[in-house]
């Protein structure tokens, strides 16, 4: 068991060595000369040339490569060019607000998408399976910033349940003490019941806007999945055997159909965690992905290069945690190892 | 014995008739596809003609009817410059088509290429090419994408390209097996032995022969090209404002749906939506003739 994981740490080095020297590639492929950007438009070409060598700019490719990724090993993604703020500070204390945010939002959409996808399996061609149908269609077509101004209006606008989207609490409640950071955990830890009802209030929307957008591929996979475990040998073996319907599906064939779902999730994150980025956009949430995406606007550099490397970090994380979580599940691949 | 005899080739069996026939085969088929055909051919339209038809100039601005709901005079209502939302939405399709279409193709040109080299040679060139798509696949698509174009610069011609490259590993592995179990096939090894070279295989003999798979790969991108380019958009990369494209518009409205102007934001969100969905149904319904097996 130790091993498998072991060997899996192995498989992610040369994704993340790749990730590395791509954000460096990113920041190389700047248009114009970088060191003129980063002195302003006012530098003299003596400052211009100051920075150039301050930065390590006049050193060949191999070097500044050598000398950005012990930056790295270092925590340091730089500083950003509008607050002067280092970059990996800022990142650290937006990311338990996109963290809960996505977490949150894949829950929900597991918990309606799993059983959706088991239940339209089992009764093909019932109005259940063309629900799902319909779902897994629309989800995948509806653009994730839209839904989320469609839920806005209706919520907020027209029916007034929700609080403006405005980020993760309204201007009457502080934020419960750090623990966590996921304001949600937190709140309950402090024992501060309207900060938690605070909270969950303006979570609920960007959750659910996330949600509907991931549903679509995991019903799918489950159903697609559900309807060729059903139709195996051991299940109509074990369907022989006088098992109840509940036993077969979910202890027999559940089980079995649940392992592509689970690599579905590594592509459900690649796109969770990008229309992360819009969702935050939409209710102002004070996350990484709007850190970026405002520091895009001001053509400032340094803090979109630390978030895709960030996102790519966590995404190969992730990944590993799947690959981890799949041996879990299914002993013949500790076997195979 | 007569009566076993293969029917005569009619003479339509080839060119312009026989295409109409087994596209109207296809189409009676499955309802839904031949729904999605309708959309596609209602897109292309107005891809194609849009802007001539369209009752009003999208770009100029008429303060005194700024931000009026839906009426006989302005279909889809106004914005917040007096502009006619529905003149802009018809027009926007030309743009968003253009760039879903042009990003396909790039990454069918680079991908797919790619791929069938990678599948056919094996060797260093699948491994290269294995390790650019893993590379790729390692990062969130929408955040690489993000990156690329905010490095490259802030154009139209980034954000096709940023959407080609998160593309490629798809492609780049459908091609690569599709060409691997190919490499030794009969037709190949005949190719082979009347003396065509490598490279003269691989254009000529494999390429056309998983074209027809290429091809529901491309239609089934098509709507993630456009969502992904509309997203680019909304967070304010490649298309400027007043330029009409739906991301842009959906982002130029967010701001009213709070206060309740709803049809800015909604009407070039719904033809996002009826985009994507229908070039998700047109793949889907492609890939069920082509390839029965991976229906869902």
């Amino acid at each position: 068991m130790i091993g498998v994981i072991f060997k899996r740490l192995l498989v992610a080095i040369p994704s993340l060595i790749g990730v590395v020297i791509v954000t460096f590639l990113l920041t190389r492929a700047l248009p114009g000369d970088p060191a003129a950007y980063f002195a302003g438009p006012a530098a003299t070409k003596e400052a211009v040339e100051q920075i150039r060598s301050q930065l390590g700019l006049d050193k060949p490719l191999p070097e500044q490569f050598v000398r950005y990724v012990a930056d790295l090993a270092q925590g340091n993604l730089g500083s950003s060019l509008t607050t002067g703020q280092p970059v990996a500070a800022e990142i650290r204390a937006r990311l338990p607000a996109s963290a809960e945010l996505t977490l949150l939002g894949l829950i929900v959409a597991v918990v309606i998408a799993v059983p959706l996808g088991i239940l339209a399996a089992t009764k093909p061609n019932s109005l259940i399976d063309h629900a799902c149908r319909v779902v897994s269609t629309a989800g995948v077509s509806l653009p994730v910033f839209f839904t989320g101004l469609i839920l806005v209006y209706v919520f907020y606008y027209l029916l007034g349940w929700s609080p403006p989207p405005l980020g993760r609490l309204d201007v009457f409640s502080s934020p419960p003490p750090p623990l966590t950071g996921f304001y949600l955990i937190d709140s309950l830890l402090a024992g501060q019941g309207g900060t938690f009802l605070a909270a969950l209030n303006q979570l609920i929307l960007p959750a659910l806007t996330l949600a509907i957008f991931s549903l679509a591929p995991i019903a799918r996979m489950t159903r697609a999945s559900m309807l060729a475990v059903l139709s195996s040998d051991f299940v109509r073996t074990a369907r022989a055997s006088g098992l109840s319907p509940y036993t077969v599906t979910v202890t027999y064939a559940f089980r079995n159909a649940m392992l592509p779902v689970v690599t579905t999730l590594g592509m459900v994150f690649s796109f969770l965690l990008g229309a992360n980025v819009l969702v935050e956009k939409v209710f102002a949430w004070p996350g990484i992905g709007s850190f970026a995406v405002e520091a895009l606007i001001a053509s400032d550099f340094a803090p979109v290069q630390g978030f895709v490397l960030t996102m790519a970090v966590m995404y190969v994380a992730l990944n590993l945690l799947i690959d981890i979580l799949y041996t879990l599940i299914d002993p013949r691949v500790r076997i195979e190892a | 014995m007569s009566n076993l005899a293969l029917p005569k080739p009619a003479a339509s069996n080839t060119g312009l008739g026989a295409a109409l026939r087994h596209a109207r085969y296809i189409l009676s088929d499955n309802a839904v596809t031949g729904f999605a055909f309708g959309l596609f051919v209602l897109i292309v339209l107005a891809a194609l003609i849009g802007p001539y038809i369209v009752p009003y100039d999208p770009l100029a601005s008429d303060t005194s009817v700024a931000l009026k709901p839906p009426s006989w005079a302005h279909w889809f209502g106004t914005d917040q410059l007096g502009r006619d939302v529905f003149s802009r939405v018809i027009v926007a399709t030309r743009l968003d088509f253009f760039i879903a279409i042009a990003s396909v193709a790039l990454v069918f040109l680079m991908g797919g290429l790619a791929g069938v080299a990678a599948g056919f040679f094996g060797g260093w060139t699948d491994r290269i090419v294995g390790r650019i798509a893993d590379t790729i696949m390692a990062f969130p698509l929408f955040v690489l994408a993000m990156g690329i174009v905010a490095a490259l610069g802030n154009t139209v011609e980034n954000i096709i390209l940023a959407t080609a490259i998160v593309n490629f590993p798809l492609y780049a592995r459908v091609a690569r097996s599709e060409a691997n179990i190919r490499r030794d096939a009969g037709f190949v090894q005949a190719a082979r032995l009347s003396g065509n070279g490598e490279m003269r295989i691989l254009l000529a003999q494999v390429l056309p022969n998983i074209m027809p798979i290429m091809m529901v790969q491309m239609s089934l991108t098509m709507g993630y090209a456009i969502l992904n380019a509309a997203g680019l958009s909304f967070i304010g990369l490649g298309v400027r404002p007043p330029t009409a494209e739906w991301g842009i518009m959906v982002a130029e409205g967010a701001a009213f749906m709070v206060s309740g102007e709803w049809w800015i934001a909604f009407f070039p969100g719904i033809a996002l939506m009826i985009a994507v969905f229908c070039f998700n149904l047109l793949g889907d319904g492609m890939r069920d003739i082509v390839d029965p097996q991976r229906r869902t």
